[in-house]
């Protein structure tokens, strides 16, 4: 397959490892920002060639994971309402809210919906009239064009009975949260590729000469990532403190204007509350104003309020902000497994917490006690 | 018996717009119309068309195997199949497996009040042809008809009776370590086609289903003398759920290579698209199968005359038990432990 499998030849693969291995002098500390690169790291083992060379911490870029609490039983409060359909993606279905997941809900009756793309919502809201659909719109800047364009079909369709829950999230105030952490140790990120796709390098710029870490630009196959990891490396052995993009193949230096103009066309800039994180500054998006008679928030009151999440059970927080390893929280893999999941990270196909649930390796690092791994 | 593909000489199926109604299933004159007008003279033959209460069967030689299935399929209609199709290679591809030669099936039709008379008949002609490839005969039957909303369509369950002709296979508890593990086709298909047509994902062209009957290559592994020490449909939960169930029996761990399966391109590219794994999608045509050390080459040579079983190929061996039931060797040559598949599959967001 094109564009996939050269990216995941194994001679190549093995050839950088070499490299890597060979130019590093320190074991640099890289967060790699995308849940969907932690699992490409994990599934190739690449943690694993790469122990004790370099140190990788996963960033909190599982935007399932992040969704708060509070959306989660919203949506399940909604779906069980006579008359409403609650649609959103596959992901979501199993995410423990405060109570229970919306796959328990659509059990109990709940009318819950998988779709693939949140135009599927804009067709079911024009094939239901009788129905109020509303759609869970998750998802980092990768996802949100989509479900703004949603809202301006459904506004030429003059559809009264869609609205959307709204919990997108932007990443790259959520990397700057990290960096101003007290016990920040990250001194280089791969971002995210996909939503690099979209909203371009050039913002990254400020950040990287804020904060001296070098930023690189970074895709999701084995290659893609080791050409991701090098680059990073020698930038943080050269002392260069910039952007780089090895994502050239998807990645444009401005991104994708014409998403772009769709997004700014729908929605805000807002502060955002993080499952885990709090509220980050600028790190959501909101409706705009003249689109706000779409907003699921406004349409339907809110009956029942989150429960608290006990957090000792549960680490996904620290997961998240990329203070421990999966293995460290203490029901991983007991109490906490992807049957049965206590926090959003075992979940999701993005989540750092089933990437090692599924990929975790036999040796070398699952033999190590947690005190010496499991807490960066 | 009517012939495959003959117009249906029923009047009830002509008359357009027909449905089945309650009365159908109530045993009167209706549910005599509906078995004499529309059921035999598609999947009769000579013991089923007595209407006898039970089918009085030839004796056979020897022990005999019985297994049961239901399907309850959404979309009935599918590329490359059918709920029709998939109720008679189902039953006829766990006989197969077992060791069995297919040779009777029971066909029990639980209708959907207000289903079009147009579907049962192609549900029923589906049926006849599969049963007529796999060399079944539908023996005895029942029809129920249910309220609207009281089943989806059409259910069916069949059982099936094989003669083991020959000695089954000893099973998974045989296992060896060194045993070499097959597959004998692409992965993957069924459950990827039956996906993207249920929630119209709009591939072009459209994946197809995989749904046949295996008896043909079990007989071509019996023909080249090859040695088996388990073999096992891979249908829900796909090659990763047999493989687990074999770890499971025998104590030992089933270790694979992801460079060695074969998965069509379609298949890979919807996959790729949905962040699914085609190890964990379901099959109708797919077994894998476990033959002693040094007979892989030799059993997969012989899938190969088969063009539902050209793309067999060896995908690894059985080792000692480690920590892990499954092992998968991916990308830069890392072994990797292999989910059991939970649920069914979920696409993810980004």
């Amino acid at each position: 397959m094109k564009y996939v499998d050269e990216y995941r030849e194994p001679h190549l693969a093995r050839q950088l490892l070499t490299e890597i291995r060979a130019k590093v002098v320190k074991p640099w500390v890289l967060m790699e920002v995308c849940g969907g690169q932690t699992h490409g790291l994990l599934r190739s083992g690449i943690p694993q060639e790469l122990e004790g060379v370099i140190e990788l911490i996963h960033g909190p870029g599982c935007p399932v994971c992040v969704t708060p609490v509070e959306a989660i039983d919203f949506a399940q409060e909604l779906a069980l309402r006579p008359g409403v359909m609650l649609t959103t993606f596959g992901d979501m279905l199993r995410v423990p809210g405060s109570r229970e997941s919306l796959l328990s809900v659509r059990a109990q009756g709940g009318n819950v919906r998988l779709v693939y793309s949140p135009l599927d919502a804009v067709e079911l809201a024009r094939q239901h009239p009788e129905q109020q659909i509303v759609f869970l719109a998750v998802g980092f800047e990768t996802t949100a064009p989509a479900t703004a364009l949603a809202v301006l079909q459904a506004a030429q369709l003059g559809l009264q009975n869609l609205s959307l829950l709204v919990a997108h999230v932007r990443v790259q105030p959520a990397m700057e949260a990290i960096l101003q952490a007290a016990d920040c140790r990250v001194q280089g990120f791969l971002a995210a590729g996909h939503v690099c796709t979209i909203a371009g390098c050039d913002s990254y710029e400020e950040l990287a000469a804020r904060y001296q870490v070098p930023i690189v630009v970074t895709g999701f196959e084995p290659v893609d990532l080791l050409l991701g990891i090098k680059e990073c490396v020698q930038l943080l052995e050269s002392g260069s403190a910039c952007v780089r993009n090895q994502y050239q193949r998807n990645v444009r230096q401005e991104g994708n204007p014409h998403a772009q103009q769709i997004l700014s066309e729908v929605y805000v800039v807002a502060d955002r509350t993080w499952r885990g994180f709090g509220t980050v500054a600028a790190g959501g998006l909101s409706l705009r104003p003249e689109w706000q008679h779409f907003d699921a928030e406004r349409r339907f009151q809110r009956c029942t309020a989150a429960l608290p999440i006990d957090s000792s059970e549960c680490r996904s927080g620290d997961v998240l902000a990329g203070r421990i390893r999966p293995i460290a929280c203490p029901s991983f893999g007991t109490r906490c497994t992807p049957q049965s999941p206590l926090g959003a990270p075992m979940v999701s196909s993005e989540g750092a917490c089933a990437a090692y649930y599924r990929h975790r390796p036999l040796t070398g690092t699952q033999a190590l006690s947690n005190s010496e791994l499991g807490t960066l | 018996m009517t012939t495959a593909g003959s117009p249906p000489s029923c009047p009830i199926a002509e008359a357009p717009g027909e449905r089945i109604t309650l009365a159908h299933g109530e045993g009167g004159r209706l549910t005599r119309q509906l078995i004499t007008q529309q059921l035999l003279p598609i999947v009769g033959n000579q013991i089923l068309s007595s209407l006898g209460d039970a089918a009085v069967l030839p004796p056979v030689n020897g022990s005999l195997a019985f297994t049961t299935d239901s399907f309850v399929v959404s979309p009935l209609f599918f590329p490359g199949g059918d709920i029709g199709t998939l109720a008679i290679y189902g039953t006829v591809n766990d006989l197969a497996v077992s060791g069995a030669r297919p040779r009777w099936i029971s066909l029990s039709l639980i209708l959907e009040e207000g289903l079009p008379f147009a579907v049962l008949n192609r549900v029923l002609q589906s049926i006849a042809g599969a049963a007529r490839d796999a060399q079944v005969v539908v023996v005895t039957g029942d029809t129920k008809v249910v309220p609207q909303g009281a089943v989806d369509q059409i259910f069916i369950n069949t059982s099936g009776i094989g003669d083991m002709i020959r000695p089954a296979p000893s099973g998974p508890s045989s296992l060896r370590p060194g045993d070499e593990l097959i597959v004998t086709g692409p992965l993957g298909q069924h459950g990827i086609a039956i996906l993207a047509c249920r929630e119209q994902l709009g591939f072009e062209p459209p994946p197809t289903s995989d749904c046949a009957a295996l008896t043909p290559a079990v007989d071509l592994l019996r023909e080249g003398g090859c040695p088996i020490r388990a073999m096992r449909d891979a249908t829900r939960g796909g090659v990763a759920a047999v493989l687990h169930e074999w770890a499971a029996c025998s104590n030992l761990t089933m270790q694979i290579d992801e460079a060695l399966l074969p998965v069509t391109a379609v298949v890979r590219g919807v996959c790729e698209l949905l962040g699914l794994d085609a190890l964990h999608i379901a099959n109708e045509g797919v077994m894998v199968v476990a033959v002693p050390e040094g007979w892989g080459v030799k059993a997969v040579a012989q899938l190969h005359q088969l063009s539902l079983t050209a793309a067999a190929a060896v995908i690894g061996r059985v080792t000692e038990g480690t920590s892990s039931p499954v092992l998968v060797r991916r990308g830069i040559g890392t072994y990797q432990p292999l989910d059991e598949p939970l649920g069914s599959p979920l696409p993810r967001i980004c």
